[in-house]
């Protein structure tokens, strides 16, 4: 018999395994990245219209007082963009959620779902590689940023890189979260009128919450709740070198408790079993 | 036996179960095992088992319950009721131990189109923990034998229906599994193309011992040799070989016997003879 049938494998995976699926995750979502230009070329127009029309147009209109981490008066541009990085992060999880969405209507989803390897693994393999390709996209962003007179310190580029990965992972798990709630790909719209749109306004990506404040007391604490101020703040106070505990706190919990509610969502025993089959199977 | 005493749910005879080796450990059981949607009832008691180097059909018309079934032994689903095991190892308690053992080939098609048909392979091979050197040995291994090594370089989306099902079967034989799974996969192939894929995972069994569940509501792509599970509305109705259950039934064929012991006529089921 010209037998290729494994004989009996040690119980559990290695590290190099779990490496090995790492990896390979992170692999085909660069490749899919890279496949899809028009997705890396939109997730840098968006941010740039802000940087270079909306911000242009109303630095006459609002003033910024000095406010941590910023030592002197900065001009509006300045201010907006940690809030547009991590609009480029919101953006990008929710589109890793999109697509998730979409390989589950296309079945993509069931290759990763029977893999051996832990689901919680696969999962937080799968939110690793949303991150970093978040991340590049990011630094793409900064440097063209830089073109345009949004020079931070230079050790800001590295120090913002970890608070980078942690909102990344943040915004990454909640979309997870979000599409094990999505059933057809045509819901998605709901996401960005009920989700994207709000925690980005209501945030201090685009004003200082102080100028909140003062317009509608009841929008400051949506704001100061909204777990997209703290990603904003971790990242503008990384991106001057310094550290905001308070933000670094809230990112971390809310990372931990979103991607225990997507490993909670995506377990078979619980979430992702009340749904049927998909259409026409049964 | 008569027609009306064909075995049900839960009163299969225990001589029917398996014809192999008793002290052989079965490639998969499945033990009692029910599942609900809300309140539709999709899996009822359901009991059957599949011996390694062993081709069983899993029969059953279009909502019978064989996907339900296919994605609880896969556990895209929670099992809600009874036991699943693939070699002894239990899907709710050991779900690593029993999935590395498992290939599976879904109904709806489960590839990449965007990436090529390597890079389908070496990404499957990633998610067992295959290294990649191995695995570029592996996927030019499982090519060959299909007949795809010349399109290696090629997307997804360029191959032919029955090519992609090939390579679908090839990717779940990457991890080289004892137990493989397909769910109806020869449907919208042509004729050429189902008799290719069926002669091919028939090779398998007999050649690499590779026990095979074929889950269809095809009746010619059942051979009198095989085992049959009959799965009507969430239920089995017979299961045994194909010559056993056409004889209980005192039909002609299998498409009759099933025909009678589904209450089906041509004119209200979906089964193609």
């Amino acid at each position: 018999m010209n037998s290729v049938i494994a004989k009996d494998q040690p119980a559990g995976f290695s590290f190099a395994q779990y490496l090995t699926c790492l990896n390979g995750i992170v692999w085909r979502e660069g490749l899919r990245f890279v496949h899809q230009r028009e997705r890396f070329i939109s997730a840098l127009v968006r941010p740039l219209v802000w940087l270079f029309i909306f911000a242009a147009g109303f630095r006459q209109v609002l003033g910024i007082s000095i406010i941590p981490p910023y030592e002197t008066y900065i001009l509006y541009e300045v201010y907006i963009t940690p809030g547009l990085m991590a609009m480029i992060q919101l953006f990008n999880g929710m589109q890793s959620s999109l697509s998730m969405v979409y390989d589950r209507e296309m079945g993509n989803m069931r290759t990763l779902l029977v893999s051996p390897m832990p689901r919680w693994y696969l999962l937080f393999c799968k939110l690793l590689a949303g991150t970093a390709v978040s991340v590049l996209q990011v630094y793409a962003f900064l440097l063209i940023a830089w073109f345009w007179d949004i020079e931070p310190p230079p050790i800001g580029y590295l120090t913002v890189l970890p608070a980078l990965v942690l909102s990344g992972l943040m915004l990454g798990a909640l979309g997870m979260l979000i599409s094990s709630s999505i059933r057809q790909l045509e819901n998605f719209a709901g996401v960005m009128n009920f989700v994207i749109f709000p925690m980005f306004f209501a945030s201090s990506a685009l004003y200082p919450l102080w100028r909140v404040q003062e317009g509608s007391p009841m929008l400051y604490y949506v704001c100061l709740f909204n777990p997209f101020t703290h990603a904003v703040e971790l990242i503008r106070f990384a991106l001057y070198g310094q550290m905001n505990w308070t933000s670094l706190a809230v990112v971390s919990s809310c990372t931990a408790i979103f991607m225990f509610g997507a490993v909670f969502a995506y377990d078979p025993s619980r979430g992702f079993s009340r749904r049927g089959p998909a259409g026409g199977e049964t | 036996m008569t027609a009306t005493d064909a075995p049900i749910a839960g009163q299969i005879p225990p001589d029917s179960r398996r014809r192999s080796d008793p002290a052989e450990m079965p490639a998969l059981s499945i033990d009692g095992v029910s599942h609900c949607y809300g309140a539709r009832r999709a899996l009822i008691d359901i009991n059957f088992a599949v011996a390694p180097a062993s081709f069983t059909a899993l029969l059953g018309l279009n909502g019978a319950g064989k996907s339900t079934l296919f994605s609880l032994v896969t556990r895209l689903f929670g099992i809600q009721a009874g036991r699943i095991a693939i070699f002894g190892h239990d899907i709710g308690l050991a779900p690593g131990e029993a999935l590395r053992l498992l290939g599976v080939v879904f109904q709806p098609r489960t590839l990449d189109l965007d990436l090529s048909v390597t890079q389908n392979l070496l990404y499957h091979a990633a998610l067992h923990g295959i290294d990649r050197h191995e695995a570029r040995l592996r996927a030019g291994e499982v090519l060959a034998r299909i007949g795809l090594a010349d399109r290696a370089g090629s997307k997804v989306r360029d191959l032919s229906g029955g090519q992609m099902r090939r390579l679908e079967i090839a990717r779940a034989l990457l991890h080289r599994p004892r137990l493989l799974l397909l769910d109806e996969a020869t449907v919208g192939l042509d004729v050429k193309a189902r008799a290719d894929i069926l002669h091919h995972v028939r090779r398998l069994v007999t050649e690499q011992g590779i026990g095979v569940l074929w889950a269809t509501h095809l009746f010619d792509e059942i051979a009198p040799s095989d085992d049959v599970v009959i799965l009507h509305q969430g239920r089995i109705l017979a299961q045994g070989e194909v010559v056993r259950i056409v004889a209980d039934a005192k039909a002609r064929d299998l498409y009759s016997a099933f025909m009678h012991l589904t209450g089906t006529t041509p004119e209200s089921g979906s089964a193609v003879p």
